[in-house]
């Protein structure tokens, strides 16, 4: 098999570079995480500031139970009732903190590729593409090309991931590993902003780590996303090249 | 779609209101006129003279105490054997089983259930059939009463084999929330056999969990009408029972005593229910010693046993009844010990399909419609749930079981009474919406476990994916939930079938449903035409729990991670 960080790149995923309306280019955001507090019933559980540039992936480590995957849920938008949440989430100078979880255009990938059972492959992934997704740069388009522009996008992108042909596949029949390629091609489908990372290779097996690893820091790299990944492992973060933060149990 | 949410959110509130209004203004409805007041029916001044009536009755004490003994022995007599079949197979095959066969058994409606049970254990029913002439020497049918002893031993099996796949299918939901699979690894790794081992270490964090079914149990069976007009005695007949007859009393100022006896219903159901709850207390006291003693065995395997013996005894009543049923609808000429009609015949079939029509019709506009408004406001409700991230209050919960509390003869009645005095007629729509009173609480009691169960991150992928609320209700939850929103529609349409007091009293007796046909055609002689309406009874829930099935299978064949989650 091919390794898949050599696959062609085929266009299927636009940088985020390109996402601007005025057609000027722009170097990709960077994530900024402003004095970041998460409590916990009024004990602090975890704080943090930092700001991820553009293609960067930053490592949070940690034992469970200091709050890496609820500083997730804080930034994605999903902090559940029992703890409250302090500090600014931006992207350069917009704030995403008081925004919805489903306008903030953070790609989030789970410890389980989450494909949804009842779309098929290739609905996953149209489930991820906004909605006036065609191939002309002005949006326009008859509804037929529409759905044609979406379909070869599809196509193009499990291409990339060497699944030509998965389109009308139930996704319980994948393995573990086309499961996992999807569920990425499926956030960067999405064209995300930034990139939220909570152990994401934490279930696969040795082999396929590795193989998942460089698929996804190669995207994020090349379509200069910044990226925040929460993990156990020593090795994902050495792979990502970043810089990482230790965070120890509180007292 | 910015109106999603706080639609969404309204719906627990107009949810709450639909169960509770009804039932308060129902009360409020029987209330004046037991003191005297209803100025429709000519009563406009306070008096006691309607209670005296009614004290005066012949037979009230009978009526309350039989009342008071059916409610409580057969709600007894379910939890045992559903306690003793859970101690006994917990964690076999055999509970798998069992689980797989819940849905359709809660699916048989209460007066289908309670024709059979008449028809295989009457004098001349299959069981006595079965044994003779040998070995009873039976040539002809022997001389006891049945149904309708004066005991209400009858009323009590009727009640006991409907009230034990409820409560079975409210234990099994409520296992997994005490930990039962880990107390019970423990308690028998600590040397406890199997059985001891259920009662010390998951009865007492079980029970607290079932108590809110097993009081919604005490009610029905305290306060229960069509079972009793089929099993129970007739003279005096349990309290419910001669409710009904004083309000179909052709004298309207019978409505008066009515309605002082449906308040006097009222007390008795709370009576049971007190005197069920002083029980707890008594019990509680009495094991407290015993739960610690230490004492590994006690009696287990004679527990096993019996844990064995009723669940197949209330297998083979079941199984019976159904079998009784069909052959006495296929029956042209029975003589007594044979054991087998001879010819068969579709004979009953044929006269029966001209006068099906209609209440087959009703029946199942009815049963759709009550369950589609309790479906909807049962997944509003639900969803409202996951938009506020709360789970539901423990009062709203109390609301939930409010119509399987209150004796819906006492309510519905009620309800009747304020129809007439604000002059509304009686109609399909106040049959349908007296219906979702009770299909509701099941809807909701079948669905909420894997709602709440299903995983939030599928909601938080589809919405980092940017899709708004509205957009993965629609798109990724529903969807999801396809399964187990189809099997609460099957429950609710069964429950919808089954009803026989709200559309009886609602629409004044002008509608007539195949629950209606088959409780009135059980009093009058013929066998044959009763035994094709229960079965017609059977088949409508039969049919919507085999959509339910079939349906997602057809249609998903492809999605095998939504059949099987």
């Amino acid at each position: 098999m091919t390794p898949l960080d050599t696959l062609s790149p085929s266009g299927a995923i636009h940088t985020s570079a390109e996402r601007t309306s005025d057609g000027r280019l722009s170097t990709g955001h960077a994530l900024i995480l402003e004095d970041i507090r998460i409590d916990q019933g009024g004990r602090p559980l975890l704080s943090l500031d930092a700001r991820i540039a553009p293609g960067e992936v930053l490592t949070l480590m940690g034992p469970s139970g200091v709050g890496k995957s609820t500083l997730l849920a804080y930034l994605a938008g999903f902090l559940a009732p029992a703890f409250t949440g302090q500090g600014r989430v931006l992207l350069n100078d917009s704030d995403l903190t008081r925004l919805p979880a489903e306008a903030r255009q953070l790609g989030l990938l789970f410890q389980d590729p989450l494909l949804f059972p009842h779309l098929s492959v290739g609905g996953n992934l149209a489930f991820g593409m906004p909605r006036k997704e065609s191939l002309n740069a002005s949006g326009k388009g008859s509804r037929k090309e529409t759905r044609r522009a979406r379909h070869e996008k599809i196509e193009a992108a499990l291409e990339e991931i060497g699944m030509a042909g998965f389109a009308d596949r139930d996704p319980t029949t994948l393995s573990g590993g086309q499961r996992s390629r999807v569920a990425l091609m499926r956030v960067l489908l999405s064209k995300p902003c930034a990139m939220l990372l909570d152990e994401p290779f934490s279930k696969l097996d040795a082999s396929l780590r590795q193989e998942m690893r460089s698929l996804v820091f190669t995207r994020v790299q090349r379509l200069g996303l910044p990226a925040l990944m929460v993990t156990h492992d020593a090795a994902d973060a050495k792979a990502a090249g970043g810089p990482v933060i230790e965070l120890g149990a509180q007292p | 779609m910015r109106l999603f949410s706080p639609t969404i959110r309204t719906i627990p509130w107009l949810a709450m209101a639909l169960l509770s209004l009804p039932v308060a203004g129902g009360l409020a409805g029987i209330l004046a006129p037991a003191l005297g007041w209803l100025p429709a029916l000519g009563g406009d001044e306070l008096t006691l003279e309607h209670w005296r009536t009614l004290v005066a009755t012949p037979g009230l004490a009978d009526m309350v105490r039989l009342s008071l003994s059916a409610g409580l022995a057969s709600s007894l007599i379910s939890l045992a054997i559903v306690m003793l079949f859970l101690g006994a197979f917990a964690e076999t095959r055999a509970l798998a089983l069992v689980r797989r066969l819940l849905s359709p058994l809660l699916a048989v409606p209460h007066a289908a259930a309670a024709i059979g049970i008449a028809f295989l254990l009457t004098p001349s029913g299959l069981a006595s059939r079965m044994i003779s002439p040998w070995p009873s020497g039976w040539d002809t049918p022997p001389d006891y009463l049945f149904p309708g002893d004066p005991w209400g031993l009858g009323l009590t099996i009727g009640l006991v084999i409907k009230e034990v796949p409820f409560l079975l299918l409210m234990s099994l939901a409520a296992l997994p929330q005490c930990q039962a699979q880990a107390r019970l690894r423990l308690a028998r790794s600590l040397g406890y056999a199997p059985v001891t081992a259920f009662a010390k270490a998951v009865l007492p964090g079980l029970y607290p969990l079932i108590r809110l079914p097993i009081y919604a149990v005490i009610a029905f069976a305290s306060a229960n009408v069509e079972v009793a007009m089929i099993l129970g005695p007739t003279t005096p007949p349990p309290l419910a029972v001669a409710v009904v007859r004083w309000i179909n009393d052709p004298d309207l100022s019978m409505r008066f005593v009515a309605s002082a006896a449906a308040l006097l219903q009222l007390g008795v159901t709370l009576a049971a229910l007190g005197l069920w709850w002083l029980g707890e207390r008594l019990v509680a006291r009495l094991t407290r010693t015993a739960l610690t003693s230490g004492r590994r065995q006690a009696g287990d395997r004679l527990w096993a046993g019996a844990g064995g013996l009723t669940t197949l005894l209330a297998v083979l009543l079941l199984g019976g009844s159904l079998v009784g049923l069909v052959l006495w609808s296929l029956a042209a000429w029975w003589p007594f010990p044979a054991a087998l009609p001879n010819p068969l015949s579709l004979h009953a079939w044929q006269g029966a399909l001209p006068g099906l029509k209609d209440p087959l019709a009703q029946t199942a506009l009815i049963g759709l419609a009550a369950t589609g408004l309790s479906l909807v406001l049962t997944v509003g409700a639900l969803e409202a749930e996951h938009l506020r991230n709360r789970g539901m209050a423990a009062w709203a919960e109390l609301v939930l079981y409010l119509p399987l509390v209150v004796p819906p003869v006492a309510f519905l009645f009620g309800l009747v009474q304020l129809q007439v005095q604000a002059g509304l007629a009686p109609g399909a729509l106040a049959v349908i919406l007296a219906h979702s009173l009770f299909v509701l609480p099941y809807v909701f009691l079948s669905l909420a476990e894997s709602y709440r169960r299903l995983d939030p991150r599928w909601a938080q992928v589809a919405a980092s994916l940017g899709h708004s609320p509205a957009s993965l209700f629609v798109r990724v939850r529903l969807p999801l939930l396809t399964v187990p929103i189809l099997t609460a529609a099957a429950v609710g349409f069964s429950v919808s079938v089954g009803q026989y007091l709200p559309t009886l009293l609602m629409s004044a007796g002008r509608l007539s449903t195949l629950t209606t046909e088959a409780v009135s055609l059980a009093s009058g002689g013929d066998r044959r035409l009763t035994a094709v309406y229960a079965l017609m009874q059977l088949l409508l829930p039969a049919l919507g729990f085999t959509l339910a099935l079939a349906l997602p299978r057809l249609l998903m064949r492809h999605r095998s991670g939504v059949l099987n989650p």
